[in-house]
């Protein structure tokens, strides 16, 4: 099932789903010609269609919004907070071309903080699929969550196959492994995959963690993985503040322990606009390369 | 407008003002703004929407959105006079055990939503304005902007969207009172004409006196003015509306007054002489 076929079928069944966009129909081209009046576009205005969303959740509708992910989060970021945060409605917040998949966009339209402010209102949360797979078997229980939800869109395609139990706040395990466990999120599953294989092929025993969910977070996935492997490695097409390694950093105080963290993510800088072979290769995030920093940082760390 | 209802109108913005003038000590309200839109928010409860406290719950009534927030206390001391909330209520303003602050907030019977950023209300606005014309309800939706609040850009991106989505149930009112937080809305980012602005975004445009019911009533009837279009009110008021010593007062927008000055305030709005007020406005809000 795609994405669209999801929405129309929620819609068709469900009086609450209203599908909005702020001009932008990457994701639900088809969507107008088939739902009528429960589709709105209202035009290039995220702060409006947030503030439209939070009237048709007034009502009892789920509204599930669609923008550019760094417009949506940021641009309409205190209609957000304030209208949907505090109010606590369920408004979804599908952000599009975030983090890598806005290629050579350039800065403007990296969303690379998107992570970081969402989860930091209250009552938000986060889901960050994997791949388009991974998406389609979460995606219906996020949108039927009483929660407000920022869905970081995600119709890449990988050869995995997803397990289909999915839990709001529950992760994925992969595979668990002594000597390193790779936490991902998003598209870069399928680098973390890649990585993982390089590994192997070295002797490594590696652990996978796809978290689906960012917000709720599954405390208990990481704390067991920070336990059974001597190195954790929070891979993220997203700035270092705030995100994943941030979250793991919190859990850890929170739980006072301590264990070797190795974050791959954008350093404090945006990333170098292309197209996403080239971004990868350029910033560092293929899977040969991820596999790399991770046995510097073990032969250092051995040291 | 017959003489029996003018004069409970006049009596209830009258009983509403006092409490505003009760809400300006220990902590403190935001007295101009309140002032200028009592008479407004009077007229539109007890005269124009159809909500009161028995259908407050109940989807086809009309609703208000208070976008510009600060001027609550106008809300609660006719939701007081009305009946939404206890009278003894009022007492509990700025208090933990309560939710009557500053601005309003959904934990007061009769408040749809909470505002106090400015610019959020009209999108929110059309958000149930449109849910209400697809379930082919009749109800109002109603928005009181301030004129200060026109400024915010967002204001002008959901009136765009209002006019494109011929949303002829919804009814913004502008309490025009002139006045920013800090000067005259004229001298800083002039506003006039507003009615040429709205029109040009495919609103239609009355204008009426928001201190005399007579007019009031004149302007709020026969909506839509034209079906498919939104309609605009543009209430011309004054801040501080009621008290010589406040009216039109640049300084008098945030005020924490004594309990003598609030005495004096009080016997002034009955008639008395001005008021000396000695306690200045707190300007860091």
């Amino acid at each position: 099932m795609t994405y669209e076929e999801l929405l129309k079928e929620l819609v068709d069944k469900d009086e609450r789903f209203m599908i909005l966009t702020a001009e932008n129909r990457a994701a639900i081209r088809n969507l107008p010609n088939q739902i009528g009046d429960r589709f709105i576009d209202t035009g290039i205005t995220e702060q409006t269609m947030i503030g439209v969303a939070a009237g048709l959740a007034l009502r009892g509708r789920i509204p599930v919004t669609h923008a550019l992910a760094s417009f949506l989060t940021m641009r309409a970021f205190e209609f957000i907070r304030t209208d949907v945060g505090i109010a606590d409605l369920p408004v979804k917040l599908v952000g599009g071309f975030s983090g890598f998949l806005s290629e050579a966009n350039g800065p403007t339209h990296q969303a690379i903080e998107d992570v970081s402010i969402m989860r930091g209102i209250p009552n938000v949360n986060v889901f960050c699929p994997a791949d388009e797979d991974d998406m389609m078997i979460g995606l219906r229980k996020v949108l039927e969550s009483p929660k407000p939800f920022y869905i970081r869109y995600n119709n890449l395609k990988t050869d995995y196959k997803h397990s289909s139990e999915f839990e709001i706040g529950k992760a994925e395990i992969v595979s668990e492994g002594k000597d390193v466990t790779i936490l991902v999120y998003g598209i870069l599953f399928k680098q973390a995959i890649e990585a993982k294989e390089f590994l192997e092929k070295k002797g490594k025993s590696v652990g996978l963690i796809n978290l689906r969910t960012l917000k709720p977070i599954d405390e208990e996935a990481i704390l067991n993985a920070a336990k059974n492997s001597k190195l954790l490695v929070t891979l993220e097409d997203h700035f270092i503040t705030g995100g994943l390694y941030s979250i793991v950093a919190e859990i850890f105080l929170k739980n006072k322990i301590m264990c070797d963290v190795l974050p791959i993510a954008l350093m404090d800088k945006w990333f170098k606009p292309a197209l996403m072979k080239d971004v990868l290769e350029y910033e560092g995030f293929t899977g040969d390369k991820i596999a790399e920093r991770v046995n510097k940082f073990i032969k250092f760390e051995s040291l | 407008m017959d003489k029996k209802k003018l004069t409970e109108l006049k009596e209830t913005a009258f009983r509403v003002r006092e409490h505003i003038i009760r809400m300006s000590s220990d902590g403190g309200c935001f007295i101009g703004a309140s002032l200028s839109c009592a008479d407004l928010i009077v007229y539109l409860y007890k005269e124009f929407l159809n909500v009161n406290k028995d259908n407050l719950n109940d989807p086809n009534r009309d609703y208000l959105f208070l976008s510009k927030g600060h001027d609550v206390p106008a809300l609660y001391g006719t939701f007081a006079e009305i009946g939404f909330i206890e009278k003894d209520r009022l007492k509990n303003h700025l208090k933990t055990n309560d939710f009557i602050y500053w601005h309003p907030n959904r934990n007061i019977p009769g408040i749809e939503f909470h505002s106090g950023s400015l610019g959020h209300s009209l999108s929110v606005a059309i958000g149930v304005a449109i849910d209400c014309k697809m379930k082919k309800q009749e109800n109002k939706v109603v928005v009181i902007l301030g004129d200060g609040e026109l400024d915010e850009g967002s204001i002008w991106e959901a009136a765009l969207v209002a006019g494109a989505k011929k949303l002829d149930n919804l009814i913004a009112v502008v309490d025009r009172n002139h006045f920013q937080a800090n000067i005259e809305t004229e001298k800083l980012i002039p506003l006039n004409p507003i009615a040429d602005k709205f029109e040009a975004f495919g609103w239609k445009v009355r204008t009426c006196d928001g201190h005399d019911f007579k007019d009031m009533g004149k302007a709020f009837s026969n909506f839509p003015i034209e079906e498919g279009k939104p309609s605009i009110v543009i209430a011309e008021t004054k801040r501080g509306k009621g008290l010589p010593s406040i009216e039109a007062r640049a300084d008098r927008w945030f005020v924490n007054f004594t309990g003598d000055e609030v005495e004096m305030l009080l016997k002034e709005l009955h008639g008395g002489a001005e008021s000396k007020l000695t306690s200045g406005t707190i300007v860091a809000r």
